[in-house]
């Protein structure tokens, strides 16, 4: 054990790479909750009942079994690797190597095999993925919505984890042609020994060295590239699934300002004189959304949650039929959105100066939000329980309601309703003539 | 009533008399307000819906109902001229202010009344009903009418007898209201498999299943621009299962997927029928 230069520098590196992650989490976390309150915390045993299942038992991901097999292969080694993850950081403080070696022993040398084999099969599935993206050209990757920065950013993720990878298996490469390798020898690393073989026994250890940083720098960088990247999923798809629905799909949300209106509205005995002059607050609230604040914060945690994947979106009837609707693109242009709000934020010393700009129209157009079915397939879709239809129907309860602006067609229909209580122009009265025909 | 069963497309024709003459009542269909006038209450309310009251297609699903429902025994009552619609587009489309005014007058008379249970033959109407009018104050046993038949022929109260559909192909194509909203999936099979026939799975179903296109108030609309329609894909992928018959569960769909089987111009060998129908002229 030795403390020197090298710790320090360690302990710079650590600690700044949490400092600013923390401080860009923080960023987030002002930007989720920028959106109206969201009450979702009844049946919390459920709730983790469901975050269980879905985020850490991956249960949606093998509904596409060759994606799903391969993203559990990069999960496992995401999570248990880490476990290795936490020797190195004891390691760079304290100036020790393989600090868990001696005291475990067999198990130490059972277990980096094992790190070692799951090491190779994230290369393995990091490479299937950038296949699939790359030269298979699957559909749901080459969507407009994806193309540039996420396109791009989800190779770098993939290229990241396999320098990670190259890294972690060379520090024991390297240590295997050693003449007293400090721990070992193990399947991988001795498999991979050759490729050191030609280095004297002090380039071992420097090429060591440089495997070893090159290792917790790139952990270090990857986890201050996270905030900025769709790889962020990996932390929030947990709250995500917490938070997710749990009444069935079909059942849309009552909204409770509306309720209270009709119920007066419907009141025989109500005095539309001494009704309350309603709640100076609430009343400012808008009906439906327009832009990111006026969506539930579950809404904005969904999409700071979204991988990009494109599952929604390869379901959506309307997408497959050439429709400019797409899901994914919905739960991006929301994150975007509340991006750019919180840099405005971060601009005008927290406080929002209205930009001019707004989710609906700037982001998602009308013809998007009019193109939906509301079947669900998208919801049903999505691995980590987004839920991309209840920000299509705030969008479209805000062009209804409070612009008047609903297709031709649909006012016709509105109409009809209204005067009929049918959506086609039929007289109520003869609602029951098939009883006679 | 002759008359209005001689529009009867002749492919309907081809599988039975049984499916026309399965249309006539063997008693009067009675509204609440005279079944009160009665003194008595029916044990289910059947909620015909928008569709099944109107439309000329959906209102022969709405006879095979009540035809089913008479001959399994079950007193029941609809509300006629009382009955509105569930407000169930104007949400989709976005407007709460009228689908809260339509559901609360709805709750009104349907308390009313007192009523306990309703059985619909429309999706939209049962995921609104069971779903939505809880929270306005609005609690009920609401059943989609493939699970009250599943039910019924479990029972015994319903026993299949002509064999007409016996061994044909049917897929079946799931409603998304009634599928991936709600979870049922398994009853409108079990009602379909009772007939003895060969049901076929579509590529997607269940969960997977596609929509008809209709809903989200898209049956009011015109579609927005794309390369293909959606029933059009979807009736594709039914056709492409070689079945002679898709079988329906909501009135929505039928026709969205009737139209679908015109336009491919299968309508002499396809048939669309909901699964009320199927029924109805099997027993």
């Amino acid at each position: 054990m030795s403390f020197g230069l090298s710790n320090v520098i360690f302990l710079l590196a650590l600690f700044t790479a949490i400092y600013f992650f923390a401080k860009n989490v923080k960023k987030i976390r002002r930007n989720i909750l920028l959106a109206r309150d969201s009450l979702r915390t009844d049946q919390p045993a459920t709730r983790w009942k469901i975050m269980t299942r879905v985020a850490l038992g991956q249960s949606k991901m093998v509904v596409n079994p060759v994606a799903g097999l391969f993203h559990i292969v990069i999960y496992a080694g995401f999570l248990l690797i880490n476990i290795e993850v936490l020797e190195i950081v004891l390691d760079g403080i304290l100036g020790t190597h393989r600090l868990f070696a001696q005291p475990l022993g067999a198990l130490y040398t059972a277990a980096i095999n094992f790190f070692e084999i799951l090491a190779v099969a994230v290369i393995v599935a990091c490479v299937v993925f950038l296949w699939r993206r790359n030269v298979m050209k699957i559909d749901r990757f080459r969507k407009p919505e994806l193309q540039g920065w996420p396109f791009r950013d989800a190779n770098y993720i993939l290229i990241i984890e396999i320098v990670l990878m190259i890294a972690l298996l060379s520090i024991g490469a390297a240590e295997a042609n050693m003449e007293n390798p400090p721990a070992g020898p193990f399947i991988i690393s001795s498999l991979l020994a050759p490729v050191f073989s030609g280095l004297s026994q002090d380039g071992l250890h420097i090429a060591e060295r440089i495997a070893w940083w090159a290792h917790i720098l790139g952990i270090l960088a990857f986890l201050n590239y996270l905030p900025f990247s769709k790889h962020f999923h990996i932390i929030l798809s947990f709250p995500n699934t917490w938070y997710a629905k749990l009444t069935p799909y079909g059942k849309f949300p009552i909204h409770q300002r509306v309720k209270k209106e009709v119920e007066l509205m419907l009141d025989p005995h109500a005095d539309p004189y001494t009704a309350p002059s309603d709640q100076s607050q609430e009343s400012s609230e808008k009906f439906g959304a327009k832009d990111v604040m006026d969506l539930t914060w579950v809404n904005v945690l969904n999409a700071y949650a979204c991988t990009e994947c494109g599952r929604c979106t390869a379901e959506c009837p309307a997408n497959q039929t050439g429709k400019k609707l797409s899901p994914r693109k919905i739960m991006m242009d929301v994150r975007d959105r509340a991006e750019e709000i919180g840099r405005i934020i971060d601009a005008n010393g927290g406080k929002f100066v209205d930009d001019g700009k707004s989710l609906l129209d700037h982001y998602i157009t009308r013809e998007e939000i009019w193109a939906c079915t509301s079947c669900n397939a998208c919801v049903e879709a999505c691995p980590v329980l987004i839920d991309p239809l209840d920000i299509i129907m705030q969008l479209r309860q805000y062009v209804v309601m409070e612009e008047a602006k609903a297709p031709q067609s649909l006012n016709l229909m509105m109409t009809n309703v209204e005067n009929n209580g049918a959506p086609w122009q039929f007289a109520q009265a003869d609602r029951a003539n098939w009883v006679y025909q | 009533m002759m008359e209005n069963l001689q529009d009867f497309p002749a492919v309907l024709v081809k599988y039975t008399d049984g499916l026309i003459n399965s249309l006539i009542m063997t008693e009067k269909v009675k509204t609440m307000a005279e079944w009160a006038a009665e003194g008595n209450t029916p044990e289910i309310l059947f909620w015909v819906g928008c569709a099944g009251s109107f439309d000329d297609r959906a209102k022969r699903i709405t006879k095979s109902l009540a035809s089913i429902l008479q001959k399994a025994g079950i007193t029941f009552g609809i509300l006629g001229t009382e009955e509105s619609c569930t407000g169930d587009p104007a949400k989709r489309a976005g407007n709460e202010f009228l689908f809260q005014m339509m559901a609360m007058q709805n709750i009104q008379i349907l308390n009313g009344y007192g009523i306990k249970k309703i059985v619909t033959a429309c999706p939209h109407c049962f995921n609104t009903l069971k779903n939505e009018y809880p929270e306005l104050g609005g609690d009920y046993q609401v059943v989609h009418h493939s699970q009250l038949i599943d039910e019924l022929l479990k029972s015994n109260q319903l026993r299949i007898e002509g064999g007409s559909f016996k061994g044909k192909k049917i897929t079946y194509h799931d409603p998304c209201y009634l599928g991936r909203a709600n979870g049922v999936y398994e009853a409108p099979r079990a009602v379909i498999e009772a007939l003895d026939v060969d049901l076929v799975e579509m590529k997607r179903s269940k969960a997977k299943g596609l929509c008809c296109g209709a809903g989200g108030a898209q049956m009011f609309k015109e579609p927005e621009k794309g390369h293909k329609d959606i029933n059009i894909e979807r009736t594709e992928e039914a056709l492409a299962t070689g079945s002679e018959i898709i079988a329906a569960a909501c009135p929505f769909c039928n026709v969205m997927m009737t139209d679908g089987v015109k336009n491919k111009e299968k309508e002499q060998e396809v048939k669309v029928l909901d699964i009320a129908e199927l029924i109805n002229a099997s027993l």
